[in-house]
């Protein structure tokens, strides 16, 4: 039986060691490369004394950061990573946090860091990497590792403000991947196109399954992202053949008739989540695509990555939604009604994740974690923690699980989860805002602000853009006179939501 | 060449779209940004941009943007 993620890398170094294990345009490491680097850091931060502690890995993604990444576990710490295109409100606020024990960075990162109120340590990976590895160090670190400590730390949207921290330990990464990979099919010739950053769990898709079966992985340059033509040229130049992609990343390729001008040519496996893929855009895909396998994922980071899949097994129509499936190999799905019971089936409940996949919980917030990590209702017998997801769904008539809706103020835009409240919460920071209140146009897919005071709309953009990721800022902001309310006092959301399709 | 320009400063209401050329180069556009623009184009101008010309040269000023959509208003 397999007790750590490292495992996964010891195996494959024996067998592939020259292998190229990730790679991007300009440099690509061999297992033995990844493995050897791992154990440096390793050794070097137990030289240090860091021992189970949070180790922030600051660096530009590129396919050192995951040698950082396992060398940290090696370390038998906890990697958490922040890159810098994040704000640095939000660096900060998650340093806070975490209070690590050292933040890895490389050259150009290093000086970002040093403007942090910071003051712990930060070592430079170019320097940590030389280490000679001491193996007795690592196998003691070994011998008292659990399967159920942490590695690593990604942080999500939190309607407060403040984002959580969602730990995850070897136990439920292990059982993810062993059944992620089943269902793509992952092997030694499969070749991953990396596109989620690597502060998200989606990227685990990629870097942990490459470490299990051999495969690669390269990572797409983001700008790619904007120039479809460019992203399929790249797809081909280096073979790709496996993609886990947000749904936008992949409606960028369809939506301007790329797929009629050049295809993807070795592409078999295209798994998509975050969001409902339009079945219009899917099926422009699948005609350019008809060999290949389309798997639609779903999950939240709180159960370590995605928990249900649909492989696309017949034609769909626009107008149909793309079920989520079934869930993973070793995970339930329980739907829950208002009463905590079984809903009748073909009836609306919460979608509920039971099994090993669930994580920790969030670092340093029982509060948070003990309102969504609870005691599973169905079992009065002993304790058993099921994790409410605030998704709506429902069976379909082929007993296929369906996603409907949230029941809170939670939204999926360019494939990343928001918390329309954290975006409330730091407008109503501002001077000069009075009350504030954002709303999703799921039509226009854009999030629009509108806010009362005497601060001007440059101010409110300008100042979000310092505390909030790109994917949370507004795409429209209009100031008003009042806020309108209902008649219990609060902000009427539903009278703002119908001035969207009259105001602009 | 000023509805462009409202366009944009919609997205960024803090870059001066006049003068800057390097939207794409400093990271000042993305991809939903160009997602954006490119509906906003089709449903101002009534001109749909294909995938050949979705490249950084036409994207990285307001004027290199201008001429595209001239361009392909008349073709």
């Amino acid at each position: 039986m397999q007790y750590n993620v490292l495992e996964y890398l010891e195996g494959t170094v024996q067998a592939l060691p020259d292998k190229v294990a990730y790679a991007n345009e300009n440099t690509g490491i061999s297992f033995m490369e990844v493995y050897n680097g791992a154990k440096a850091i390793g050794t070097f931060l137990s030289s240090k004394g860091i021992y189970k502690q949070p180790v922030v890995v600051f660096m530009n993604k590129c396919p050192e950061a995951v040698v950082a990444f396992f060398g940290v576990v090696y370390g038998g710490d906890f990697y958490v990573p922040i890159e810098e295109e994040m704000p640095r409100f939000r660096i900060q606020l998650i340093l806070d946090n975490l209070n690590p024990g050292a933040v890895i960075c490389d050259r150009a990162s290093k000086k970002v860091m040093d403007s942090f109120d910071f003051g712990g340590e930060v070592y430079l990976y170019d320097d940590m990497v030389g280490t000679s590895i001491d193996n007795n160090a690592l196998g003691r670190i070994r011998e008292r590792a659990i399967d159920t400590d942490p590695i690593y730390i990604i942080y999500t949207s939190g309607s407060t403000g403040i984002p959580k921290g969602v730990a995850a330990c070897h136990r439920s990464v292990i059982d993810y991947i062993e059944s992620l990979s089943e269902v793509l099919g992952v092997d030694e010739s499969t070749v991953f196109g990396n596109q989620t950053p690597f502060y998200f769990d989606a990227s685990l898709k990629e870097l942990y399954s490459t470490i299990k079966a051999g495969a690669t992985t390269y990572i797409i340059p983001k700008s790619l992202f904007m120039f479809p033509v460019k992203l399929v040229e790249f797809l081909n130049k280096y073979r790709i053949n496996t993609v886990c992609w947000v749904v936008p990343a992949l409606t960028m390729i369809s939506a301007f008739g790329t797929l009629d001008k050049i295809k993807p040519e070795c592409l078999r496996t295209i798994a998509f989540g975050s969001e409902v893929f339009p079945v219009k855009q899917l099926n422009l895909w699948r005609r350019a695509l008809p060999e290949a396998q389309f798997i639609n994922l779903y999950g939240p980071t709180e159960a370590t990555g995605m928990c249900c899949y649909f492989k696309v097994d017949r034609p769909f129509e626009e107008g149909e939604v793309l079920p989520i499936g079934r869930p993973f190999r070793n995970t339930e799905i329980i739907l829950l009604d208002e009463n905590n019971r079984v809903p009748a089936r073909g009836e609306l409940g919460e979608i509920c994740v039971r099994g090993t996949s669930l994580t920790l919980g969030y670092y340093k917030d029982f509060d948070r974690t003990a309102e969504v990590f609870v005691q599973n209702p169905l079992n009065d017998a002993y304790p058993e923690n099921i994790y409410r997801t605030g998704d709506l769904g429902r069976y379909n008539e082929r007993g296929e699980l369906v996603f409907v809706s949230r029941k809170d103020h939670q939204v999926k835009h360019m494939g990343h989860r928001v918390e329309l409240g954290e975006i409330e919460v730091n407008v109503n920071m501002i001077e000069g805002v009075k009350s504030a209140c954002c709303v999703y146009d799921e039509e226009g897919k854009k999030i629009v602000l509108f806010y009362v005071g005497e601060a001007s709309q440059k101010e409110v953009a300008a100042t979000l853009r310092e505390r909030l990721p790109r994917y949370m800022l507004p795409n429209h902001i209009e100031v008003l006179e009042t806020m309108p309310l209902t008649t219990n006092g609060k902000i009427d959301r539903k009278f703002l939501k119908g001035r969207l399709y009259t105001t602009y | 060449m000023e509805i462009l320009l409202e366009i944009l400063s919609e997205l960024h209401p803090d870059v001066d779209f006049e003068s800057c050329d390097t939207l794409i180069d400093d990271n000042i556009l993305d991809s939903f940004d160009i997602i954006t623009l490119i509906a906003e184009i089709s449903s101002e101008f009534d001109v749909n941009i294909p995938a050949e010309e979705i490249v950084p040269e036409n994207f990285n000023s307001a004027k290199a943007l201008y001429a595209l959509i001239e361009r392909l208003l008349d073709q």
